[in-house]
């Protein structure tokens, strides 16, 4: 291995790495407001990919149709148990209503603008708010009923999100995969380092997420809230922060961070219906080298699990994604032993 | 639900017929459903052309889905043989479940023609034989074609998985005692977010060509790879890349690329004298009749092949026994095993009693990618 060598891997590992870092971010944002490992995380990646892909074809993405479900078995719940409370079918239908609204008009509006062939931006953007709106509406649907279960039970709900939204997946999109268009199709050479648009477009469009998050927590009431809940749900609840708001909030940013790391990894590789599990499982595992805490941690991570993943793809690509996963052993290990629990975690 | 019901309902008044009339009957197992279902749609489509007689028997054909499971294709050729009383097993699309239908043919004497590759090696599977090419026959056309254009060095990027290993493998076999050799063999996974890893590794050396092992569009991510790394030799694709989802993915980039298929799949190109030209026209223009231009499919032609079997061997089974009877299915035994070559959309097969694969070494022709269609190339 030689020096361009090097830098060409170092470049690629940073790419995914900076894809990686984004849902660390969504990971470990999900798990402190909700303690919810959020296996499906890498679906949002998939479906806001190939929404995008099937959107560029021209035709309506069936990702709508389960959206407009969702919405209307979420609207029934909410109503339900809206009348349970307070015995008032106006409030009740109200409520229901409510919980319909920002996903009819997604909808809506697909369905109008997907013959219309818009321009790649309009259809990028069609494409997040879809994906966007399914966080909330899987957050009330299989999470906020057992939201004081225990993290194991929240888990298991996990992994069955997990396969039911991969199943839908196949039926949308079907078997073969979709290589988006890439938003900014230049190149740049430096030295041996030949640097595509799209690689630039992922790093600053990272940095720029990862600076409005933070900006986001430190600046916003709501954003405060969230932070709020992480770090003492029950104190949070008797200061009047609803953590049914807290975790629907959480995550519609988790749905809109995966949607964007679609749209960022769909130009540089062909996506897949199933590509987006292994995709979250290196973004979860960079989260545990944050100890599902931390977000610097997480970034740092991600990085680091990007770069070791190119190089070892360099070096033993038959068993990349071992050297990935083993990577989380030793940084298990090194947690338990330095021991003690920030007060941050539950 | 209700069309598995219409389908037993189909089944029952089928083999009552049968039993009446001494027609031919043939179950086929198929996964309608489930991960595999892409294989098996085509392949009922393809069955609804079949011909409706043969031999001047009548032919039932009784389809049942087994959902890619092996066990549901168990209890599916159970009974078809017990109470439908088939002369002739058929399926399924994958590989497990075709291994059940084939355990259930050796167990009661049936002959079996299954439409996903399984281990035929002497008396392993007695009563069944391979639609599909095995990889060493489609290896044998690679190699034969880089030893033609003298290619030495051969890098190897291909799936981590039983497809990458036995093309390998097989490929090892048909370079062994020619001067041509392997300088790297690299693996990635089809959800890979990225190939540069094994790109460079591979394009390191500069060998004279690369073989890609994949499948699908899965098979246009790593070809863009080497293309982004600036990699000018020749470049190799398989069987299971030869559709028009490497063009729709990889575009401009797989230009210029050779893959390996059957010879249906360039059914107009071929010249007038090869075997398998009449029999792949046949099929193309009646199947892209009915479901548009480019809409031909290697899993309709499998199924279209078997008919083209049964119309070999029926006629012959038929002078020395009778529909239903177990001196009927050995007939068709032993007139499949002496047929000699049978000219079919895949290629031409020779099946033995040894050799139940079928495939002879020049079944797999060589395409290559010119403007994004395929384009014949001379032997």
């Amino acid at each position: 291995m030689d020096f361009s060598i090097a830098s060409i891997l170092l470049v690629d590992g940073l790419t995914n790495g900076a894809i990686y870092a984004l849902l660390g971010l969504a990971t470990v944002l999900v798990f402190a407001v909700t303690r919810v490992i959020f296996i499906p995380q890498g679906e949002f990646v998939t479906y806001g990919a190939l929404t995008l892909a099937i959107l560029q074809t021209g035709k309506v993405p069936g990702t709508i149709w389960l959206l407009m479900l969702l919405a209307g078995l979420a609207a029934l719940a909410e109503a339900w148990q809206t009348w349970k409370r307070y015995r008032l079918a106006g409030t009740a239908l109200l409520a229901g209503l409510k919980v319909l609204v920002a996903p009819v008009v997604v909808s809506l509006v697909t369905l109008w603008a997907a013959p219309q062939q818009f321009s790649l931006l309009v259809q990028a953007l069609l494409s997040v708010c879809i994906v966007t709106c399914f966080g909330p509406l899987v957050y009330r649907l299989a999470y906020q009923s057992l939201a004081d279960a225990s993290s194991l039970v929240l888990l298991i709900v996990s992994v069955g999100v997990h396969f039911a939204l991969t199943g839908l997946g196949l039926l949308f999109f079907g078997a073969e995969g979709f290589r988006n268009p890439p938003f900014w199709d230049a190149r740049f050479s430096l030295g041996a380092v030949n640097l595509s648009g799209q690689a630039v477009i992922i790093a600053l469009a990272s940095m720029a997420l990862i600076v409005m998050l933070w900006l986001f927590f430190e600046r916003t009431l709501y954003g405060k809230a969230l932070r709020a809940t992480a770090v003492n749900r029950l104190g949070a609840r008797l200061m009047g922060i609803s953590s049914q708001t807290a975790g629907q909030l959480t995550l519609a940013m988790a749905a809109l961070i995966g949607a964007l790391s679609g749209l960022l990894i769909g130009p540089t590789t062909t996506v897949f219906y199933d590509s987006g599990f292994l995709i979250g499982l290196k973004g979860f595992v960079a989260a545990v080298i944050g100890g599902l805490a931390s977000y610097p941690g997480a970034a740092i991570g991600a990085l680091a699990v990007g770069i070791i993943e190119a190089f070892g793809s360099f070096w033993a690509s038959a068993f990349k994604e071992v050297i990935v996963f083993t990577l989380i052993l030793p940084v298990l290990l090194w947690r338990s032993l330095k021991g003690g629990h920030s007060d941050e975690e539950h | 639900m209700t069309f598995t019901k219409s389908l037993l309902v189909l089944a029952l008044a089928g083999s009552a017929a049968g039993a009446a009339l001494a027609d031919i009957n043939i179950g086929v197992s198929l996964p309608l459903t489930g991960p595999t279902s892409a294989l098996g749609i085509p392949i009922k489509n393809s069955i609804a052309l079949w011909p409706t007689s043969i031999g001047g028997q009548k032919l039932n054909v009784i389809i049942l889905d087994d959902a890619t499971d092996p066990t549901n294709a168990t209890k599916n050729a159970r009974r078809f043989v017990t109470d439908d009383k088939v002369d002739i097993l058929m399926g399924s699309a994958a590989t497990p479940p075709a291994n059940a239908v084939a355990a259930v043919a050796a167990e009661t004497g049936t002959m079996h023609l299954t439409f996903a590759p399984i281990d035929v090696s002497t008396g392993k599977a007695p009563w069944s034989y391979n639609t599909p090419q095995s990889t060493l026959v489609m290896s044998h056309a690679i190699a034969a074609h880089m030893k033609k254009t003298g290619v030495k060095t051969v890098g190897f990027l291909g799936y981590a998985d039983a497809y990458g290993e036995l093309f390998l493998r097989d490929m090892k076999v048909k370079m062994a005692g020619t001067d041509m050799k392997f300088v790297s063999e690299e693996r990635f996974a089809r959800t890979d977010t990225s190939v540069t890893g094994q790109a460079l590794k591979v394009t390191a050396g500069n060998p004279d060509a690369i073989l890609i092992v994949a499948s699908g569009s899965g098979a246009a991510m790593p070809h863009k790879a080497l293309i982004e790394r600036g990699y000018k030799g020749k470049i190799y694709q398989t069987h299971g890349a030869a559709s028009r989802d490497l063009m729709r993915v990889g575009g401009k980039d797989v230009e210029g690329a050779f893959v390996v298929a059957g010879p249906g799949v360039v059914a107009e190109q071929l010249p007038a004298n090869h075997p398998s030209k009449q029999v792949a026209m046949t099929h193309v223009t009646a199947w892209e009749k009915l479901y548009g231009p480019n809409s031909r499919n290697p899993f309709a032609g499998h199924a279209y092949d078997a008919s083209v079997i049964l119309q070999k061997i029926i006629p012959i089974a038929l002078k020395t026994a009778k529909p239903g009877t177990k001196e009927f299915r050995g007939a068709l035994k032993a007139a499949l095993e002496n047929a000699g070559p049978i000219a079919l959309f895949h290629g031409t097969v020779n099946y033995t009693a040894t050799n139940h694969a079928g495939y002879t070494d020049d079944t797999g022709v060589i395409m290559q990618i010119v403007n994004g269609d395929w384009k014949l190339q001379a032997k």
